[in-house]
């Protein structure tokens, strides 16, 4: 028994000294998502808690110029790798190459944004290294007795929170939803090493093949002060709500179905596979006010909720509440707030 | 085509209560029903049956109760359904959930797809997905709609941030079907019938998957839970506003003003 405990101390000495964080850097054809730079923020504070280190992972074809930019948001090593089959993200690669990579260095810790590629890659490399993976984090501790990373995970559509650790293996993981953390100033006094490293990849290593790809970047809807959420009550028809998104200077936003049918690109939901709101305002239009919706405008400031149901769960999330037909009310509260602005 | 579909049995998430005291969700009284995207998932696997012919079974790992749902599958248009189900099993994390789910996939024999939701209502870690891919060392379209098979391969619509991809894989391949990728068809009222008379559903235990007590269940899992705890709901002020549409719409336009 004390022969066991002395090893887990001398091991945990060794961790003081060389806790290293590994963070991976999502790209999309040169675009570092943003996620990926909060989850290193929120790193570099957890590594300077426990006098670690923060180390970034990238791969893609041409990667090298996004380095200098990874280093200044909080890197100390940023390990690059590049292949013209890492160009698209597929899972089967890029497991690969990081798996490889983790074996080398053997970091304490692995943090990844949860986009679907993360969450897609993340899962993967649990099972290749025999680890725990804590799912979308909207919380990250560290346990003062055991020095373990604590992650709050979200279930139920947001309402309930597993507060958890991972109890085998020799690394510990978690994904992190994005929108939580925040990224740091880009510091350019921050000096930090910059590494090529191998990524040893056949074309038989990459089963999948990206055809295509359409990507548009809006504004956030998280950061976005003012915003109308439509839901199904609108049937369809959004010409109302974005005219009222217009008056009041902000976006729309939108329960899921609505995007699901494809009447506005996936971006806009708002709830627990979504955005989660930090607007001011919320005007809430035709929404029931389902569990994985109602976890999205949990920080809204002010909510208007419009439903035709008087008994509807929104009407309990809302600040101000409307009993009636949003295509009765919505013409008389656009003219009303186009005639008072002019 | 041979797909196999994997279907969680999910608690409706808006009857689910917390115990502030016991600090536990309270399950009794809240209704079960087939996990929404696992609807898709079956419905994207019937319907590449229809096109290309071949076979559908869904597999589903939880307790006897989940075998109506099961039924209902068969009913809907599954050939064949396989409960996994043994007390061990009980309490699993992702990592001991796909290890269970590959196994009794293993023991299936060849597939030409594996499909899954894209998460579950519940737990919804979206992790199950890519770690059965794993174990299977398969190639994986996750958050996929429009899937169609060409030229003996995958072609799939990949939801990603801010847009969309379309990738192609080779067979055999794990899908995870987007939640609303498609409408899934209601249960046929004849088959009905015999799915819950005449159909043997099939059920496997530890002992039939040759699996260890200590790779599955709580035993067999990498993480713990060390506590579980509500968020409380933002408090509301839950006033109602009323009048005709035009004094509803004055008052409104107040409060945006003032909300500025
Ligand atoms: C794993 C998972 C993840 C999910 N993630 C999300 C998510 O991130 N975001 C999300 O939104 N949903 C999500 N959902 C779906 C969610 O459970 C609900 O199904 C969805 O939010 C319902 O959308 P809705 O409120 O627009 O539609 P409904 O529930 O159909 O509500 C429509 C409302 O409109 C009202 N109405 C009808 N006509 C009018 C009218 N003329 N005027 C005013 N009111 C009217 C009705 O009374 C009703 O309350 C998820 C589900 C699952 C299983
Ligand atoms: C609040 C909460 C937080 C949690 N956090 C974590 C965590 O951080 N890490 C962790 O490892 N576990 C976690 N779990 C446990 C996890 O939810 C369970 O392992 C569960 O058995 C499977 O995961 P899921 O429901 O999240 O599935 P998901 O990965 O979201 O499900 C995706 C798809 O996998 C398939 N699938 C999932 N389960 C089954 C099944 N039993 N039978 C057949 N098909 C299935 C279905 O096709 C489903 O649509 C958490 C659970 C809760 C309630």
């Amino acid at each position: 028994m004390s022969q066991i405990l002395l090893q887990k101390e001398e091991g945990k000495e060794e961790n003081m000294n060389g806790h290293e964080i590994f963070v991976f850097i999502e790209q999309t054809d040169g675009t570092i998502e943003d996620v990926s730079l909060e989850v290193l923020g929120k790193a570099r504070e957890i590594a300077d808690k426990l006098g670690g280190s923060v180390t970034a992972v990238l791969f893609g074809e041409n990667v090298e110029s996004l380095t200098g930019e990874v280093a200044k948001s909080g890197a100390d090593l940023v390990l690059y790798g590049e292949s013209s089959l890492l160009k698209d993200y597929t899972t089967e690669a890029y497991a690969k190459v990081f798996e490889a990579q983790i074996r080398k260095r053997k970091p304490d810790v692995l943090l990844i944004g949860a986009t679907h590629n993360g969450a897609s890659l993340a899962a993967s490399l649990a099972i290749k290294l025999g680890s725990g993976l804590m799912a979308h984090v909207i919380d990250l501790e560290i346990e003062s007795d055991t020095g373990k990373l604590l992650g709050s995970v979200p279930g139920f559509g947001g309402s309930i929170v597993s507060v958890c650790k991972c109890s085998k293996g020799d690394i510990e993981m978690a994904t992190v939803r994005p929108g939580i953390f925040k990224q740091r100033e880009p510091s350019t006094s921050r000096i930090g090493v910059i590494q090529r490293i191998e990524a040893d990849l056949k074309p038989e290593d990459k089963k999948c093949k990206v055809l295509e790809r359409s990507v548009k970047r809006t504004e956030e809807l998280a950061r976005t002060e003012r915003v109308v959420v439509a839901g199904l009550g609108c049937r369809g028809e959004l010409s109302l709500p974005k005219e009222l998104a217009e008056d009041i200077g902000g976006s729309l936003g939108v329960s899921r179905p609505l995007a699901d049918k494809g009447l506005v690109p996936k971006d806009k939901v708002v709830g627990s596979t979504g955005s989660s709101l930090n607007a001011k305002l919320a005007i809430v239009l035709g929404v029931s006010g389902a569990a994985h919706f109602s976890s999205g405008i949990r920080d809204v400031k002010t909510v208007i909720a419009i439903n035709t149901d008087s008994n509807s769960q929104i009407f309990k999330l809302a600040d101000y509440c409307v009993k009636g037909d949003l295509f009765e009310i919505l013409p008389y509260l656009t003219a009303e707030l186009e005639s008072s602005s002019k | 085509m041979k797909s196999l579909v994997c279907m969680k049995v999910a608690p409706k998430v808006d009857q689910i209560k917390f115990d502030e005291v016991k600090k536990t969700i309270v399950r009794e009284g809240v209704e079960n029903e087939i996990n929404e995207a696992d609807k898709n998932a079956l419905e994207a696997a019937l319907s590449l049956k229809e096109t290309h012919g071949g076979t559908v079974t869904v597999i589903s790992m939880g307790p006897p109760s989940f075998e109506p749902y099961l039924r209902l599958a068969v009913s809907m248009g599954a050939d064949d359904a396989i409960l996994l189900s043994d007390r061990a099993f009980a309490a699993a994390d992702t990592f001991a959930t796909s290890r269970v789910l590959a196994q009794a996939i293993k023991k299936v024999g060849l597939f030409d797809l594996v499909f899954c939701g894209e998460a579950s209502s519940d737990g919804s870690t979206e992790q199950v997905p890519s770690s059965i891919a794993e174990w299977l060392g398969v190639p994986q379209i996750t958050y996929a709609n429009n899937i169609k098979i060409e030229d003996s391969k995958v072609v799939g619509r990949r939801v990603i941030t801010g847009g969309y991809e379309i990738i192609e894989s080779q067979l055999p391949v794990l899908v995870s079907v987007e939640l609303g990728a498609n409408t899934p068809r209601f249960p046929d009222f004849r088959r009905k019938r015999w799915a819950d008379k005449e159909f043997k559903l099939t059920v496997w235990n530890i002992q039939d998957l040759g699996l260890n007590p200590n790779d599955v269940g709580l035993l067999g899992s990498y993480t713990i839970v060390k506590e579980l705890k509500s968020l409380p709901a933002p408090a509301r002020k839950g006033e109602f506003v009323t009048g005709s549409p035009q004094e509803i719409a004055k008052k409104l336009a107040q409060v945006i003003k003032a909300s500025a």
